[in-house]
């Protein structure tokens, strides 16, 4: 057996301060607040957790050159060393299930468990994706229901189902609009994004091939759709807006810009990251808008954000329709569900752009994403963006006495609100704010972004928040900027409570260390 | 020797036809701890306005725009290893490139520091 602790590793969460009259313990755990080593100070690569059969023979590789010529410098664990280890680093955690997760622009909403029960029906859990289409009809049903509620929802032509996130639907929607304009005999090489978009709109144009021009904002936080019309222009393929927008605000002049867009030619492709805010109140088909992503696992209650994959269906206008992507699901005429792949696509899609996955997307988000919305109905859907505006304006209300707001006066808010640090005391910043959050028992709030407000935070409760929820968090978000007026000095060492003190991100990000090399410094 | 700067808080020095370009101590101090530089190759031909560099702090990834035209003569090389030259040394030891200048006449749309003081003040 292997001596115990092979690499001299000492627990380090000590204690609060010199003046602290806790007791030190030997462990570093103190009562149910654990410490953890690292798998590898834990383990030693000679211990092995399970006892196999030796070979009769030497084992024949095919990897010929490729085969490892040393034992790979992994540590041994067994069954419950490994066990307890993600077991006890899973309590320094925090996770949507222990309290208000207010991450703005991620809708980080409760996902409910009959999601996940429906998604673990053996019909759709334990399916191929390239079984005989008769033999997985239930599957496809749910493809072909969820995308008529989402039609329905939007006000759209056609969704195409496939697209794996967010990201991944701007570029299905960019490749519509870019073979729209190639059937048209076309060549565009201009796409208009605003100063405040997700990061991803710019890359998603960069990456269809398209150069990026931002469009300015109004001193309100929208778009500024004077200026948008003079960069208007015969070379324009299209734009992409978000709205709700990031500063939290509805992007009035929606129908406008289309009309304008149209008008040279372009498409608009719509940022559909904030849906949860107009679900069931606004239809984007109604606004002149030609795509939108929706990312069913922030809007529909998937797990993400390390929980789980994405899931990013594109719905689309009349003129966007025929080039939408394979596969895709359809009713032949002998009354069964089809995915239409290449082999049919002559004649089901001649204009379809191309596959842009294996498969037809995210089932398990897909069967999740439908039980969320049969199980809340079109008025629960309704009731969903209600609530979540009316907390974000709550939020929004109960803090701007003290903290700075930027657009409090471009009216009511949509699903998150955004302040900004102009009205701390020099010395204090957004970065002290989050990390004193941390300290009451919560998670950050979304902190420098959008990149158009100084030391932004944006707050995005949701609305899976009860009052009573709200209210701890505005008390204790209160209580923090509270200390920073007051210029408190000990906000600077925040957070004090949590398994480790404030990291050195610059450090991290400067010098990062990726690789175990057997010692803690590097 | 004279010293300009552009309303993206870029500033140029130039002399005879050798500009040095970096970012104001103004952006560095919005930007945070700067942790990384991406800087444009020697040789490179790039038009007043073009994206040429980047500036990556704890913050925010943001673009640096070239405040005139020309070809890129050298990048910085201190700042591979110590980015925080920047933050230390915005306005000297933290330059980004150093550029031929193909077209003088473009400085005159660029402001003096009085004027940029001005402008950041502003702000």
């Amino acid at each position: 057996m292997s001596a115990p602790n092979p690499s001299g590793w000492q627990p380090s969460l000590g204690s609060m301060g010199s003046e602290s009259v806790e007791p030190m313990t030997a462990s570093g755990d103190r009562g149910l607040m654990l410490e953890e080593p690292l798998s590898f100070e834990l383990g030693s690569a000679g211990k092995c957790g399970v006892d196999m059969d030796e070979p009769d023979e030497a084992p024949v590789s095919g990897l010929s050159s490729f085969l490892r010529e040393c034992a790979p410098e992994l540590p041994g664990l067994t069954e419950p060393e490994v066990i307890r280890h993600y077991s006890r680093l899973s309590r320094m955690n925090y996770g949507i299930d222990l309290g208000p997760f207010p991450l703005g622009s991620c809708t980080m909403k409760h996902n409910p468990r009959l999601n996940e029960k429906v998604a673990r029906l053996p019909g759709f859990a334990d399916i191929h994706p390239l079984q005989p289409h008769e033999t997985v009809q239930g599957a496809l049903d749910v493809i072909e229901q969820l995308a008529d509620w989402l039609i329905r929802l939007t006000g759209m032509a056609a969704v195409a189902m496939s697209p794996k996130a967010g990201a991944h639907g701007e570029l299905c929607g960019l490749l519509c609009i870019r073979a729209a304009h190639d059937a048209a005999g076309e060549r565009r090489t201009v796409v208009l994004v605003p100063e405040s978009a997700h990061g991803t709109n710019p890359a998603t144009a960069a990456f269809a091939g398209y150069k990026v021009e931002a469009i300015p904002a109004t001193p309100d936080g929208r778009v500024d759709l004077a200026a948008l019309k003079e960069q208007l222009s015969a070379d324009v393929a299209g734009v992409m807006i978000t709205n709700p927008n990031t500063c939290g605000l509805l992007e009035r002049e929606m129908k406008a810009i289309g009309d304008a867009v149209h008008a040279v030619g372009g498409y608009v492709y719509c940022d559909g990251a904030n849906f949860n805010a107009i679900v069931g109140k606004l239809r984007p088909g109604d606004l002149g808008i030609d795509a939108m992503h929706i990312n069913l696992h922030k809007t529909f209650s998937t797990p993400h954000g390390g929980g789980g994959p994405g899931s990013g269906p594109v719905v689309l206008s009349e003129a966007l329709a025929p080039f939408a992507p394979l596969p895709f699901v359809t009713r032949v005429a002998d009354g069964t569900l089809r995915l239409i792949e290449e082999g049919e696509a002559a004649e089901h899609a001649p204009e379809s752009f191309g596959r842009m996955t294996a498969f037809h997307g995210q089932m398990g988000m897909f069967t999740r994403g439908l039980a969320y919305i049969l199980s809340h109905g079109a008025d629960g859907l309704k009731q969903v963006a209600e609530d979540a505006v009316l907390n974000a304006n709550y939020v929004l209300r109960a803090c701007e006495d003290l903290l700075d707001a930027p657009f409090a006066q471009s009216g009511p808010c949509m699903h998150e609100a955004l302040f900004s640090d102009s009205s701390l005391p020099d010395g204090f910043s957004t970065l002290d704010i989050a990390k004193g959050l941390i300290d009451e028992g919560f998670h950050p709030m979304t902190v420098y972004f959008p990149l158009v407000v100084k030391g932004a935070m944006l707050v995005e409760p949701t609305e899976t928040e009860s009052k009573m929820g709200l209210d701890r968090f505005i008390l204790s978000l209160r209580n923090v900027v509270q200390r920073a007026v007051n210029a408190d000095e000990s906000l600077h060492s925040a957070p004090v409570f949590a398994p480790r003190r404030r990291l050195d991100e610059t450090q991290a990000a400067r010098k990062p260390v990726l690789v175990w090399n057997g010692d803690r410094d590097g | 020797m004279s010293r300009y700067f552009t309303t993206d808080h870029e500033w140029v020095e130039v002399s005879g036809d050798a500009g040095t370009v970096g970012i104001t101590d103004y952006a560095q101090g919005q930007l945070g701890d700067i942790t990384f530089v991406e800087l444009p190759a020697p040789g490179q031909a790039v038009n007043k306005g073009d994206s040429v560099a980047v500036v990556d702090s704890v913050k925010a990834a943001s673009d640096v725009y070239t405040p005139v035209s020309g070809t890129v003569s050298e990048a910085n090389s201190a700042l591979e290893e110590a980015p925080e030259l920047v933050n230390a040394e915005a306005e000297s030891g933290g330059w980004l490139f150093r550029i031929t200048v193909s077209n003088p006449g473009e400085i005159d749309g660029l402001m003096d520091e009085t004027a940029y003081k001005a402008y950041i003040a502003e702000l």
